[in-house]
């Protein structure tokens, strides 16, 4: 697959087009008296795979065939239609929605879902189908995470198009929300992305003033980053040609934060876009437990069950990952990014941050 | 007279009739007696030009009737037809509230039985109950018979011999007994030892007891033929219930006659299926035993033991479906477990037709019940197709930017063709 780079505009014109497509396509068979049926990728466990390629998992050959003939599909495939439908009015009228919202207003069309895991599961068909993630149809998840930096930005929502923005302007950062994800980038000073896990380090960042001290963008991920901000990561590098830095908790848990930024999920095999690939692990390794002296816990038996998960994934085959995960079963020990603060509020800005950036710069 | 004096019984033909020893009138005239001292009054006639009435008691010391009055007069006729029946009337003291249910079970279980009957019951509550008839047709009555060689005790044998002009057992065994010709005679006379020319009335005690042992061992009898019994018949059984229940669905089979231990028998059964049956959370069994409901002691009955022995899930049914079964066994002698005649034991000839019938009626209540099912299926099957292809007509139209939705007619009446063909 050719790597395309869509802008925010140009991008919700392909979304539209495609499920405008989908409908055609279904209209087309009606009219010749055929059941309707839709073909798509097979998203069952045994049809995802590992690409080195994509550095991602990706979905296998296998696909599966909804039709409106079979008794059985009936009813998923009319969720599914009318959740291609609710998208297309989404994008359309630059609306958004969210997973929670999608469930409610079936109701008010007329189509049921049993529960929230049944329209969840009808919106991640759709995005099968057409091959976008649901934000890019406007439907966010609830929780949101946030940017501060020099990086000056152009609304195309309604009442805002146009307008323009600077994501310093606002101490505490900016949400990565729906009018962000869609706005074109216009110029940034920054030459590189630091994502951080935590948000009480994200502020203490912005407070030791960071981005202008590495000449960086901030970017918090809020624990396990939503796929709009992965997405929104993806193009910091791939537009403005920006190198990402992930810094999370030193334990299992943290170093999946920075892997599904880089390589993505199982869950979004069917979805390509989401990865940055060339996004850098930078902290804290387990390395660093040792060679900065750092406050730390006792690894749990589910922490060290989730190490051998880990180190078995093709994901993590590389080296640095590899020689992380060993140091971590030998040490037995994790500890989180505030662990810096016993020697000062400031010392992972004034030494740690340094070193490391230095160090992966090299 | 029958009714005022207790003889050996009033049954001494061998043909299949409601009673065992033909005791029951006399015994209900005796409790009527002993509980009210109030006489009974019958009127009775069998179509002749005269019509008899009677009011009596009976003697209990002296075993005999006491007629209080007795009167003859002239059959008028109806409709160019003499009057015929009896009327019986009698007192009996009984707690009606206590029994009041079980009564009128057994008149409606009685009904069942008897749809040519027309019942009517006024309670001592002064309420009316009829069960009426739907059908004028009637059971063949049955034939008297002679008894089979099987079925024969040694108090039987003695009374034969008492009144026989045999003189010789040739004579003797081919005259009295059922399906016994002169081939049959000598074959067994030769199997018992017995010569030919013996006269029956020299027997010896101990020779009596023999034969009869010899009787019951001997293979070589025909077996006896159903004519003395007086089935109800599919038709009639199936109309009795229809009548009082008014089933959903009913399957009746009557099983061929059959034998056990001399003793013909046939047995009928039915199923029946939703209606007026009551839903007890199991399956409501009826027994009758020659047109008489049985009504107690039910887990006794061999009957309820092939229901419990038969797995119910094979023929879709369910314990909380309103299901009964009727099982009627018609013999010239029901074999009943004990005196009480409740209940029916466990003869290993009667639980086989009685199985054998009851899973006759199960497959076809199965088949019926299944068909049900695939009536019902397809139904919701199109109801689901005529749901949601519309929608999905509707949003593909709107997604497209079409105006004018596609037709759709074309795949709901596919979508029935479906249905038949997976038929």
């Amino acid at each position: 697959m050719k790597e395309i780079r869509f802008s925010a505009r140009r991008r919700r014109k392909e979304v539209l087009n495609r499920l405008e497509r989908l409908g055609y396509k279904l209209y087309q068979q009606m009219e010749r008296g055929e059941f309707p049926a839709i073909d798509m990728p097979s998203r069952s466990t045994d049809n995802i795979y590992y690409s080195p390629e994509y550095r991602q998992y990706v979905l296998g050959e296998k696909k599966v065939r909804r039709s409106a003939g079979n008794i059985r599909h009936l009813r998923p495939f009319t969720q599914l239609i009318w959740a291609a439908y609710f998208a297309h009015e989404l994008t359309a009228n630059q609306k958004t929605s969210t997973l929670r919202d999608v469930y409610y207003s079936a109701q008010a069309y007329g189509i049921s879902f049993k529960d929230q895991p049944e329209s969840n599961d009808i919106i991640t068909d759709v995005e099968t189908v057409i091959g976008f993630s649901r934000e890019d149809f406007n439907i966010f998840p609830e929780e949101s995470s946030a940017i501060f930096g020099d990086l000056t930005i152009e609304y195309t929502i309604p009442n805002y198009e146009g307008k323009r923005l600077n994501l310093t302007s606002h101490p505490d950062g900016v949400m990565i929300g729906p009018a962000l994800t869609s706005a074109e980038f216009i110029e940034t000073s920054a030459d590189k992305v630091i994502a951080i896990e935590k948000g009480g380090l994200f502020t203490r960042f912005i407070e030791e003033r960071v981005h202008e001290k590495f000449n960086a963008l901030l970017v918090y991920l809020r624990g396990q980053a939503p796929r709009s901000t992965r997405y929104f990561i993806r193009r910091l590098n791939q537009e403005l040609g920006l190198p990402v830095y992930i810094f999370s908790d030193a334990d299992p848990w943290g170093m999946h934060i920075a892997m599904v930024i880089i390589s993505g999920s199982a869950n979004a095999a069917h979805l390509r876009e989401l990865t940055t690939p060339d996004a850098k692990w930078s902290g804290v390794w387990a390395s660093d437990i040792i060679s900065y002296k750092l406050p730390s816990d006792k690894l749990t038996d589910l922490d060290i069950k989730r190490l051998h998960e880990l180190k078995r994934d093709p994901r993590y085959k590389d080296k640095l990952w590899q020689r992380e995960i060993n140091i971590f079963m030998k040490i037995k020990r994790k500890c989180e990014l505030e662990a810096f603060s016993r020697y000062g509020l400031t010392h992972i800005v004034d030494k740690y941050l340094p070193e490391r950036l230095k160090q992966l710069e090299d | 007279m029958a009714f005022g004096q207790f003889l050996f019984g009033s049954k001494y033909r061998l043909r299949q009739a409601r009673g065992t020893f033909g005791l029951g009138g006399t015994m209900a005239i005796l409790y009527g007696q002993i509980t009210t001292n109030k006489s009974v009054h019958i009127i009775s006639s069998t179509g002749t030009s005269k019509v008899y009435e009677y009011r009596l008691m009976i003697d209990i010391q002296r075993n005999r009737p006491m007629i209080l009055n007795r009167r003859i007069y002239r059959n008028e006729k109806v409709d160019g037809k003499y009057w015929h029946g009896t009327v019986i009337e009698l007192h009996i003291e009984g707690d009606y509230n206590r029994a009041m249910s079980k009564i009128l079970e057994y008149l409606k279980q009685t009904a069942i039985v008897n749809p040519y009957a027309n019942i009517i019951f006024v309670d001592p509550k002064g309420r009316l109950y009829k069960f009426d008839r739907t059908t004028t047709k009637m059971p063949n009555p049955p034939r008297e018979t002679l008894p089979h060689p099987h079925g024969v005790d040694v108090e039987m044998l003695q009374r034969i011999i008492r009144v026989s002009n045999c003189r010789n057992m040739l004579d003797f065994m081919t005259e009295n007994f059922h399906r016994v010709g002169v081939q049959t005679a000598r074959q067994f006379l030769k199997f018992a030892g017995i010569k030919e020319s013996k006269n029956p009335k020299k027997l010896r005690s101990e020779e009596i007891v023999d034969l009869v042992q010899a009787m019951k061992r001997f293979d070589g009898f025909l077996p006896p033929d159903a004519s003395c019994l007086s089935p109800l018949g599919e038709d009639l059984l199936r109309e009795g219930i229809i009548k009082e229940l008014e089933p959903e669905f009913v399957a009746v089979t009557q099983r061929k006659p059959s034998t056990y231990s001399g003793h013909p028998f046939i047995v009928e059964v039915a199923i029946a299926y939703g209606g007026k049956i009551p839903n007890k959370n199991d399956i409501v069994l009826y027994r009758f035993a020659n047109k008489i409901p049985l009504m107690y002691d039910e887990y006794g009955d061999v009957s309820w033991r092939v229901l419990r022995s038969i797995n119910w899930r094979r023929y879709r049914v369910t314990p909380e479906m309103p299901v009964a079964v009727f099982v009627h066994i018609c013999s010239t002698k029901i074999p009943y477990k004990s005196v009480g005649k409740e209940t029916v034991a466990d003869i290993p000839e009667v639980q086989r037709e009685i199985l054998n019938g009851v899973r006759e009626v199960a497959r076809r209540l199965e088949r019926y019940l299944s068909k049900q099912e695939k009536v019902k299926k397809e139904k919701r099957r199109l109801t689901i197709f005529s749901k949601y292809l519309p929608k999905i007509a509707e949003y593909s139209t709107k997604l497209a930017g079409k105006k004018k939705p596609p037709n759709i007619e074309l795949l709901l009446r596919k979508a029935r063709r479906f249905e038949v063909e997976g038929d």
